[in-house]
């Protein structure tokens, strides 16, 4: 399904990615984790089409399409969703108006009919159950003034009306307390099947005993060094990163 | 250097003027000779040459006579949706047949000379005030009668068709009894192309506990020229709420000030500036707090495209006596292109000790982030930007309380950041 070769990035002229390979297959969950500064959330980041970094080197296919082609807008309704680390608080803008444009502008190209107003909102009641988010947050503007734990939970939303074929969570768990962090993992778990995939960004393995993941890898200087499955998570969480760190490092001297 | 004198500007407006108010013209015409059109440096109109834009685009300072205008026409230029009653300044004379009011109301020709014109608005705060009080050719006077509320908005519908290069001078003078309520919407319209310069003077006298809403909306001609001066008493127990929206012409000024004159009286100041091209809006705003326990509110917001340009000037004064008072301003602008400026300054000067007083001002770019994050859900790049600058402008439009005239308003706008934008 998605396919990373060779993937440079930089911001600014700072290089951060500096040869990623990763392959996904429909089904599969994979976690990215490593050290802060590793260039996870820059991974992350460049799948969705941010603007301020440039890809130097290499090629991403997704659906065997050229991801790295493609405007954000178009990446998502490719069915790529990138659910944001930290989710942006657009005052002005309703929850409802804002999904129920995204959705029918995916739809649209996807070649679906729009939804009326009818479907719409028994289509959004379906899925607010998944993730218990209230509805009267989603009469307020856009994320304005949700908690840290509200947010992420209107990220899962968002990702099950949208039903993307590839999800990245960036760094999903930051900021979440235990009671958030299973109504999220909750969502997510939901969601998968053997046609979609999930990427699962972040620092800590404690998500990963909620999704459980079919690879790990470990990202290190903008390059993956290590990748294994979920006992990989668990042993960086025993031993950290260091012994890592020691490997890589010692190795490229 | 300008070279249009001030006699220049008087002489020819004065010959049209009639007789009437003689004492108040007279006086006015003093102050004008003396302080003439504002110069080059001139501190309050330093972003907003206008002498020299009139000096460029009007031929000749003759006052624009009543044009020939048909009841077609006016129902054409009322805007869809709109309900209520209806006053036509056709080229700044009201005309009758073509209005038509609820009985409660009185209105009048401005020729009583029992009404203190240019004790409101006075003569000698601004040139244009000045210029208006010594030579208008009609003016109107409205009464709102005390404890009636009129519940439907009055448009006040100017027509302004004069031939190349006139000067069109509305003069009102409105006053709402004790306890009354009524909703003006000032919206002048073009129907020919050309430029033509609007000197426009409102007087507004609120009675206790009464509640005046005054709109104004600027999209007339692509080349007017518009000083409006709006000023208001606002006594005890009284509201007064101005919200302007300008989207369009040449060179606009507002300046609209706010006397709270009574304890727990409140003024409120909306406004919007939607700009492309050569667009200059500025927004002159004052409120004088002279008496403890009054409020006032103030949010101005702009969205400048192409070489557009605006103005904000915030003034706040708050005299020694004026404790307890809560003054709260903010304007936020938005550039769209690097050709769009944007000047704003606020004003604060504050005399008494036990008050609560904030202001704000920011200037930038459309929110990267939140962009990316619209589009990262699937929204198209342009349809997102145009999502979020509406968003931007709404918190302005939701200050109308006319719900016709504020879907038209969300209409023009959302028009306008589909479109250009």
């Amino acid at each position: 399904m998605l396919s990373i070769k060779n993937l440079h990035a930089s911001v600014e002229g700072t290089p951060i990615l500096r040869g990623i390979n990763l392959e996904v297959k429909a089904g599969e969950v994979h976690a990215i984790m490593g050290p802060n500064g590793s260039g996870k959330s820059t991974l992350a980041s460049v799948l969705a089409g941010r603007e301020e970094y440039e890809v130097t080197e290499g090629e991403v296919t997704f659906q065997n399409k050229d991801l790295l082609e493609l405007a954000p807008e178009d990446r998502a309704r490719e069915g790529v969703f990138l659910a944001f680390q930290y989710p942006v608080e657009i005052p002005g803008v309703s929850s409802t108006n804002f999904l129920r444009t995204a959705v029918n502008q995916v739809r649209e190209y996807r070649g679906l009919e729009a939804l009326d107003a009818v479907k719409f909102l028994s289509l959004m009641k379906e899925k607010m159950k998944l993730v218990e988010i209230d509805q009267k947050l989603l009469s307020r503007a856009l994320n304005e003034g949700f908690s840290g734990g509200e947010k992420k939970r209107n990220e899962i939303f968002q990702m099950a009306m949208l039903e993307p074929t590839l999800s990245i969570l960036d760094e999903t768990d930051s900021g979440l307390d235990i009671d958030a962090l299973r109504i999220v993992s909750n969502g997510v778990n939901q969601l998968k099947s053997d046609k979609n995939a999930t990427i699962v960004v972040t620092h800590y393995q404690r998500l990963l005993d909620y999704i459980v993941p079919d690879y790990v890898h470990v990202l290190y200087k903008g390059r993956i060094v290590k990748s294994g499955t979920k006992e990989l998570a668990l042993e960086l969480e025993e031993k950290g990163y260091d012994w890592i760190k020691e490997e890589v490092d010692s190795a490229t001297v | 250097m300008s070279t249009l004198t001030t006699q220049d500007t008087l002489s020819p407006l004065l010959e049209t003027a009639p007789s009437n108010f003689a004492t108040a013209r007279s006086a006015a015409k003093a102050i004008f000779l003396q302080e003439g059109l504002p110069a080059v440096k001139a501190e309050e109109y330093k972003y907003t040459q206008i002498a020299r834009k009139l000096e460029k685009e009007i031929s000749s300072f003759q006052q624009a006579q009543p044009a020939d205008i048909t009841s077609e026409l006016i129902q054409k230029s009322i805007f869809e949706g709109f309900e209520g009653h209806l006053i036509v300044l056709n080229n700044g004379k009201w005309d009758a047949t073509l209005s038509s009011l609820p009985e409660e109301i009185s209105i009048s020709e401005l020729e009583d000379s029992s009404i203190p014109v240019g004790t409101i608005a006075k003569p000698e705060k601004d040139p244009f005030v000045a210029l208006n009080q010594s030579s208008f050719a009609s003016g109107l006077a409205i009464s709102v009668p005390k404890k009636t509320q009129i519940e439907q908005p009055i448009l006040i519908l100017s027509v302004n068709q004069t031939n190349g290069g006139q000067v069109v001078q509305p003069r009102i003078w409105i006053e709402a009894g004790d306890f009354a309520e009524v909703t003006f919407i000032d919206q002048a319209v073009q129907p020919l192309d050309g430029a033509l310069f609007s000197n426009q003077v409102v007087e507004i006298k609120g009675g206790h506990n009464s509640k005046v809403h005054y709109y104004k909306i600027q999209n007339e001609g692509k080349e007017s020229i518009e000083v409006s001066n709006i000023e208001t008493d606002i006594q005890k127990d009284a509201q007064f709420t101005a919200v302007t929206i300008s989207l369009s012409g040449d060179m606009v000024r507002n300046n609209l000030n706010l006397n709270l004159l009574g304890s727990n009286s409140e003024g409120n100041m909306y406004g919007l500036y939607l700009l492309n091209g050569k667009t200059h809006v500025d927004n002159h705003t004052n409120v004088d707090h002279t008496i403890p326990h009054a409020e006032s509110n103030e949010l101005y917001k702009g969205i400048l495209a192409d070489s557009s340009r605006g103005v904000f000037n915030g003034k706040i004064f708050v005299r020694q006596d004026a404790q307890k008072t809560n003054a709260f301003q903010q304007n936020n602008n938005i550039l769209l292109s690097e050709d769009a400026t944007v000047n704003t300054k606020p004003q604060l000067e504050i005399w008494a000790d036990d008050v609560k007083c904030s202001h704000g001002c920011t200037t930038g770019q459309l929110d990267e982030e939140a962009l990316f994050y619209l589009q990262a859900r699937g929204i198209d790049k342009l349809q997102a930007k145009g999502l979020l600058l509406y968003a931007f402008a709404g918190e302005v439009l939701d200050h109308i309380e006319d719900e016709n005239f504020k879907n038209y308003c969300t209409g023009l706008v959302q028009q306008r950041l589909g479109s250009k934008f």
